[in-house]
């Protein structure tokens, strides 16, 4: 199933990304469509852009040093400095040399810690962008895992068994349709992955005479690791069936190629 | 990807690239300032300021949060609003808090004119009011979606198209 790109970037959903008016949960989301297709990360810069056009028609403008002067309050250091002292005891002058040994050595240890300390927030700001990053694939595939659970268990649904035929006698399939929603899910997991170059392409079928319906291709079967489709048929079907066809699918189906067939029970 | 390396050299303090965002977004934030304040010298004085800010809160930024832009958008807003809502401020102007953005280039002379009326007006050419006070709330002000909805009488429904065809016109005009 692939996303309808167009339609998600004229919900509009995009302009209100950019406005910050979406939750972080829905920004994770935006982001990872973005990430998936080119054209919602065009569209984001795009809308970004003229928001960033607008801005900057009503600007007075920064003064050319601007940064400059911002540049001199960053991280302001309190300056040490030393004290004229007073010519003491030789004592006293060993032991501000000791004094001085061990504060470099403080110093040098503080440093180093420091260095530690930071690289480690380093690690874990990435471990955070990589959890993040996981947490949305994650949350996008329960999302869609739920919202599929929900199409196949709606009471309006006929399930159909598709067995496997001559050419792969063990291939299986099943076709969850629901006839209010003219929907079929394919469940793809007992057929072979296609080989290269070729793609498994869904029929509707009438019996009498013999009439079929392409209702749809099962791409990208490798990357939908849980082989469930969700195509549109709006026919009156008495069977289903699943060939494989050249890459892009056929006008009719190759029958030497039909993998599996199963009749709609009434 | 170049904005993204920009932008985890600035996280690890790295000056040089917090230049660059600098220069990237520096007029842009301080018109966002501006659209609400309507006060060119005080804007640029907090524009200075919601800088400094950024550099602090660094490490607050995340993807979660949004794109870059839109993390240092709302920093600036919510300075700029702070700023209207304190006491110096009121005693200054009268109520601003609506049409700000239609109001700047109507009373642009006010602005000794400071800011681009020219470039403003070809922007938002042929937009409605409605229009023009929907990305004010949305951009300039800060507003939830359902503040907006509130605030314009209009379902939460079509909030999202009717700002998709207005940032389009205005996408119209760039072009």
């Amino acid at each position: 199933m692939s996303m309808e790109v167009d339609k998600y970037i004229a919900s509009g959903i995009l302009e209100l990304y950019v406005a910050g008016a979406l939750t972080p949960e829905q920004n994770l989301e935006v982001q990872h469509y973005a990430l998936q297709y080119p054209e919602i990360q065009k569209e984001i810069e795009a809308i970004e852009l003229a928001i960033l056009k607008l801005a900057a028609s009503a600007s007075p403008k920064m003064p050319e040093n601007g940064f400059d002067q911002i540049k001199s309050e960053l991280g302001n250091v309190i300056q040490f400095t030393p004290v004229e002292s007073k010519r003491k005891a030789p004592w006293g002058g060993y032991l501000g040399w000791a004094a001085s040994v061990a504060l470099a050595i403080g110093l040098f240890w503080l440093y180093s810690e420091n260095r530690n300390l930071k690289s480690e927030i380093e690690i874990s700001g990435q471990e955070k962008l990589k959890l993040e990053e996981t947490l949305s694939n994650t949350q996008e595939a329960i999302v869609r895992k739920e919202s599929l659970l929900e199409q196949l268990r709606d009471q309006n649904v006929t399930v159909i068994s598709l067995g496997g035929q001559t050419i792969s006698p063990s291939s299986y399939a099943k076709a969850y349709w629901n006839r209010e929603d003219n929907k079929v899910i394919i469940d793809a997991q007992g057929l072979p992955e296609p080989p290269a170059g070729f793609t498994y392409q869904v029929w509707s079928l009438k019996l009498d005479p013999l009439t079929p319906t392409s209702i749809g291709l099962l791409d990208d079967f490798s990357i939908e690791s849980d082989r469930l489709f969700v195509l549109e048929n709006s026919n009156d079907s008495e069977a289903f069936g699943i060939t494989l066809e050249p890459e892009g699918g056929s006008e009719l189906p190759t029958l030497e190629q039909l993998y599996t067939l199963g009749a709609v029970g009434r | 990807m170049q904005l993204e390396n920009l932008i985890r050299q600035f996280q690890q303090k790295d000056k040089a690239a917090f230049a660059t965002l600098y220069h990237m977004y520096a007029d842009n934030i301080c018109g966002v300032i501006n659209v609400i304040l309507k006060d060119p010298e005080r804007s640029q004085e907090l524009c200075h300021d919601v800088f400094i800010k950024i550099w602090e809160k660094s490490d607050q930024y995340d993807t979660s949060k949004g794109r870059f832009f839109t993390w240092i958008l709302n920093i600036a807003r919510n300075t700029a609003i702070d700023e209207l809502r304190s006491k110096s401020h009121k005693n200054q102007k009268k109520n601003l808090s609506v049409e700000s953005l239609v109001g700047i280039y109507e009373n642009s002379e006010d602005l000794n004119g400071k800011i681009d009326t020219i470039g403003l007006q070809s922007l938002l050419k042929g937009l409605k009011d409605k229009c023009i006070l929907l990305i004010d709330l949305l951009y300039f002000k800060g507003f939830t979606q359902k503040e907006v909805a509130k605030e314009l009488k209009t379902p939460i429904g079509t909030i999202k198209t009717r700002l998709r065809s207005c940032i389009s016109e205005i996408r119209k005009n760039m072009a």
